[in-house]
């Protein structure tokens, strides 16, 4: 038994380095002063320092903020509104909203950007900063609902019909008892979106406009141009940041779990 | 007595109208599955001059998607996807059954490291591939600074970048549904089969397997899926000569801008993985099994 838990051991640090070592090179190189070779040539902040001088970089950073925020926001109080509005539902009815649920999570992304470019352009909707929000807002939403309808599931309900007998009204029981029970999961999923919409690429590829590139977009011309230390620089701080939000997102899903 | 008979709390209360339903159902019929169908209506209609839709109803987009050019790429796709489900099922198995085994504390900290890369940004940790396999980048370095070849190995743009490139992106696709099936799994099957002097391979393929076997169609779904429908790996990792389906129908739309051929082809790949999904649900995997990788 032992034996055979040392290949696997070994197996699975083996995975680990392929997953991690890639990401750390590129972190690594980003600090490379040579802006050519792949040997290291010495420690700079060169490629930071080029980074925040980049105007167009810097407005495709607010430009995905922006997206981020607003499809986020959409996404949660649509999707948490959903999830709730699901326990009224039949049975039945919740495995047809489910299925419906899924199908945007299974479909190939590149099917939905254009889906909704097609979408905007039949309506002629001018394809802007605005269509790639609601396209973002469309992907969100079935996984804001997902995580809160896990956590909503497993709150009890008794919870909700005490307040009740007590003389809530619906609206103030779900105000003043459920949602505070379902903050964790709202906090989680909202990270999650906001993650989400901050990293996607090919929606917004699709559906963004002259004026609505986003910063993915804005490193996918910079990697067509050409391998560089600035781009190197550029995924570090996209790398740390989507890691850095997931790690909360998930820190606060994992609180208050009871 | 009348005014006593209020519902006891264990009676189901009528449920009220699920208005909070509401704006989430017309925002996704609005926005994704009249889109959907607009694809599918567009597959059937020609095309404008100037590019465009002109709705006249016609089968011929459907014809064309049969061009020997195109099968040769939808068989690039579908064989790339295929090796990448395999070649994932075979590196995260044992890391999922390894994971699986581990004290409880452990395999929290496993799978965060199993789930931190599926997080993070897909354009970016697809171009580390591009700086590490390009003519001139690490690997050739290193591999020739230590004299184990001499000239630089050609491997970016060819199929097996993109073959690398999808494996990293998705591995961990694979690994999170193996690892929900595996944790299930009864021990004490095991050593039943054990003590019942069956041999490792014979305890792996004749209960270990047949147990976990919606977990691992799961997580092949999960791999499959993205990977046959892939726009960023081979679009960076691959060349003009390595198109995948997902870059043909980027190049329909967006510079043939052939908008019915586009949308035929969009539409027989997502035919291709409901299909597939489909498959799956019958085979005895609930949906519930597909959400666990959010």
């Amino acid at each position: 038994m032992i034996r055979r838990g040392g290949w696997l051991f070994g197996l699975s640090v083996a995975n680990l380095v392929f997953l991690y070592v890639p990401i750390a090179i590129l972190i690594v190189f980003s600090f490379n002063a040579s802006r050519l070779s792949a040997g290291w040539t010495g420690f700079t902040l060169q490629w930071y320092r080029e980074l925040i001088m980049d105007q167009a970089l810097l407005a495709s950073v607010q430009n995905s903020v922006i997206v981020a925020l607003v499809s986020t926001l959409i996404a949660t109080v649509l999707g948490v509104a959903a999830a709730v509005g699901m326990e009224r539902l039949s049975i039945r009815a919740q495995r047809w909203v489910e299925a419906g649920v899924i199908l945007p999570l299974v479909v190939p992304e590149i099917m939905l950007g254009v889906a909704l470019m097609l979408f905007f352009v039949t309506i002629k909707w001018p394809l802007s900063l605005m269509t790639v929000t609601i396209g973002h807002a469309a992907f969100n939403l079935p996984v804001v609902m997902v995580i809160v309808r896990a956590r909503l599931r497993r709150l009890d309900p008794r919870l909700e019909e005490a307040a009740s007998d007590l003389g809530a009204t619906r609206w103030q029981a779900f105000r003043r008892v459920t949602l505070p029970l379902l903050t964790p999961a709202v906090i989680g999923g909202v990270l999650m979106a906001f993650t989400i919409s901050l990293d996607d690429f090919i929606v917004t590829f699709f559906t963004g406009g002259p004026g609505s590139t986003t910063l993915p977009l804005k490193v996918y011309s910079m990697i067509k141009a050409g391998v560089s230390p600035v781009v190197n620089a550029v995924s570090a701080v996209l790398l740390v940041l989507s890691m850095a939000l997931i790690g909360l997102s998930m820190a606060v899903q994992r609180k208050r779990d009871y | 007595m009348l005014y006593f008979t209020r519902p006891s709390p264990s009676a189901p209360r009528p449920a009220p109208f699920p208005w909070p339903l509401a704006p989430a159902v017309i925002w996704m019929l609005v926005f994704f599955f009249i889109p959907l169908l607009l694809v599918l209506a567009i597959s059937f209609a020609s095309r404008g001059i100037y590019g465009g839709v002109r709705w006249a109803f016609t089968l011929s987009n459907y014809a064309l998607i049969v061009d020997p050019l195109y099968l040769r790429i939808y068989l690039r796709s579908f064989l790339l996807a295929v090796a990448t489900t395999g070649l994932c099922l075979v590196l995260g198995f044992p890391w999922a059954y390894f994971i699986a085994r581990c004290p409880v504390r452990w395999q929290g900290v496993w799978l965060l490291l199993v789930i931190i890369p599926f997080w993070t940004n897909f354009l970016v940790r697809t171009y580390a591939w591009m700086f590490i396999l390009r003519t001139e980048g690490l690997m050739n370095t290193i591999l020739m600074q230590i004299g184990l070849i001499e000239s630089p190995i050609e491997i970016l743009y060819t199929n097996a970048a993109i073959l690398i490139g999808l494996v990293y992106g998705y591995l961990p696709f694979m690994v999170l549904p193996l690892y929900a099936a595996l944790a299930r799994l009864d021990l004490s099957l095991i050593e039943a089969a054990q003590d019942l002097y069956a041999g490792g391979w014979s305890v792996l393929q004749r209960v270990i397997l047949p147990l976990t076997r919606p977990g691992i169609v799961a997580g092949c779904l999960l791999v499959f899926i993205p990977s046959v429908g892939a726009f960023i790996t081979p679009d960076l990792l691959g060349g003009a000569r390595t198109m995948m389906v997902g870059n043909l129908i980027q190049h329909e739309y967006l510079v043939i801008r052939d908008w019915p051929l586009g949308s035929a082809i969009s539409f027989a790949l997502m035919a291709l993985v409901l299909a597939g999904t489909l498959a799956y649900i019958r085979s005895g995997g609930t949906l519930q099994g597909l959400e666990e990788r959010r």
